[in-house]
């Protein structure tokens, strides 16, 4: 990894978790992380490319595998949405598709092993710190539970009126006697507020975590022959387990954001 | 873990990819599925209807069966009374016939007894005559007795 000899594990970690950063402006906040949004744009091109390439070429007929394999993704969303959300699906299934598959692509990116990977960035592209899992970073989950807020917001005005949102905002759920109407918003706020934070941070949390173990369990690995055995064997399980978590994140985020339209879409 | 601009990057790409996939990828694989759906039902329909009539032309030729059946039996049935009563026709016009034969014959015998008759009763009448005549030739004149003759031929 290093020229420079030894790392200590705070740097070795450190080093894994910076982001590869470019200043639009003045102050943090105009630090963009061009690793996580170049990773997370080339993978959404690709899938989406994938998917639309595959798209274009549809036959109503018998389909071939490549579509046979499209048909069965869009059928598992389309079914995980139609048993959540009741009404036109035109929108909701197309948006827990887009979240299902870039969400994935985005979590699997943890299964490249983290020092390739860097080894590949630093030293073929030249770049320095580029952190490949864009899910690992707090703003790309924050963007897309936020992004599914703003749509939750937009469609509860849309679907209720500003007026039956607000109705809904003092008056639910505790009863629309005027002295509850405090109680009832604090409620909702508390629930509005809840909502994007545990959506995003639960996916951070989890693929977040899932990378500091493969690089606990590759410091470890690096400690001598017995480490490097329990540490590529531990290594290897994580991994095993890791698809499982890669997948179920992907899956828990496209369900919540269906269960959020349809909230969005019900009256109470 | 600081929020930076890269979240308003990755919302804006975030909602480019939901349009992309919600214009152009989500409508043309449903609606080829849709599309697929119509067909096999369209399908499967078409099948059950052939069957139901398939079933309905195997009972309809069952009934032209039975219809034909029933009818050749009616023929034959006819045909036999048809010819029994051509049987007893016959019989009964060649026992008229043999009557009418047989009345025609007795007729003719009749005839036959009848002129013979005739020619006898003339014969003897001719005999009685000769024999009067021979009694009476010295007595009787038989020209001024033809009268009293001829009355006695036809009294014979």
């Amino acid at each position: 990894m290093n020229e420079a000899g030894e790392l200590t594990p705070t740097e070795y970690i450190g080093h894994h978790l910076t982001n590869r950063t470019i200043s639009l402006g003045d102050g943090p906040f105009w630090t963009l992380h061009l690793d996580t949004f170049l990773t997370a744009l080339m993978l959404g091109v690709i899938g989406f490319g994938f998917l639309y390439w595959i798209v274009r070429g549809a036959t109503a007929g018998v389909p071939n595998r490549r579509q046979a394999f499209v048909e069965m993704l869009f059928e598992f969303v389309d079914d995980q949405v139609k048993g959540i959300f009741h009404g036109s699906r035109a929108f909701v299934s197309p948006l827990a598709l887009t979240v299902f598959v870039w969400v994935f692509l985005m979590n699997a990116m943890d299964f490249f092993p983290a020092d390739l990977v860097a080894g590949f960035t630093e030293h073929a592209l030249g770049q320095h710190n580029w952190k490949p899992v864009p899910t690992s970073d707090i703003n790309t989950t924050f963007a897309l539970a936020l992004s599914v807020w703003v749509l939750m917001i937009y469609y509860n005005i849309k679907v209720k009126g500003i007026g039956g949102w607000t109705h809904e905002l003092f008056c639910t759920p505790f009863g629309s006697h005027p002295l509850l109407w405090i109680f009832n918003f604090l409620f909702n706020l508390v629930e509005y507020i809840s909502k994007p934070l545990s959506h995003s941070l639960r996916l951070y949390g989890n693929i977040y975590a899932g990378e500091i173990i493969f690089m606990l369990l590759w410091m470890w690995a690096a400690t001598g022959l017995v480490g490097s055995i329990f540490g590529g064997v531990l290594a290897l399980f994580w991994a095993i387990f890791h698809i499982l978590i890669v997948v179920l994140q992907a899956y828990i985020f496209m369900m919540l954001t269906a269960v959020y339209m349809a909230m969005a879409h019900e009256s109470h | 873990m600081n929020l930076t601009v890269t979240m308003i990057a990755q919302a804006v790409t975030f909602f480019v990819f939901i349009i992309f996939c919600a214009k152009f990828i989500w409508p043309p694989l449903t609606n080829a599925i849709a599309a697929r759906q119509k067909q096999i039902a369209d399908g499967l329909a078409a099948a059950e209807e052939g069957k139901q009539s398939l079933e309905r032309s195997a009972l309809k030729a069952d009934e032209e069966i039975n219809k034909a059946r029933s009818r050749a039996a009616e023929i034959v049935g006819q045909a036999e009374k048809r010819v029994s009563q051509m049987i007893e026709e016959a019989k009964l016009s060649a026992r008229d016939e043999g009557n009418r034969e047989k009345a025609a014959a007795k007729a003719e015998i009749e005839q036959e007894v009848s002129r013979a008759r005739e020619a006898l009763r003339l014969q003897v009448a001719a005999l009685a005559v000769s024999g009067a005549e021979k009694i009476l030739r010295r007595e009787v004149d038989a020209k001024t007795h033809a009268d009293l003759l001829q009355a006695v031929q036809a009294e014979l």
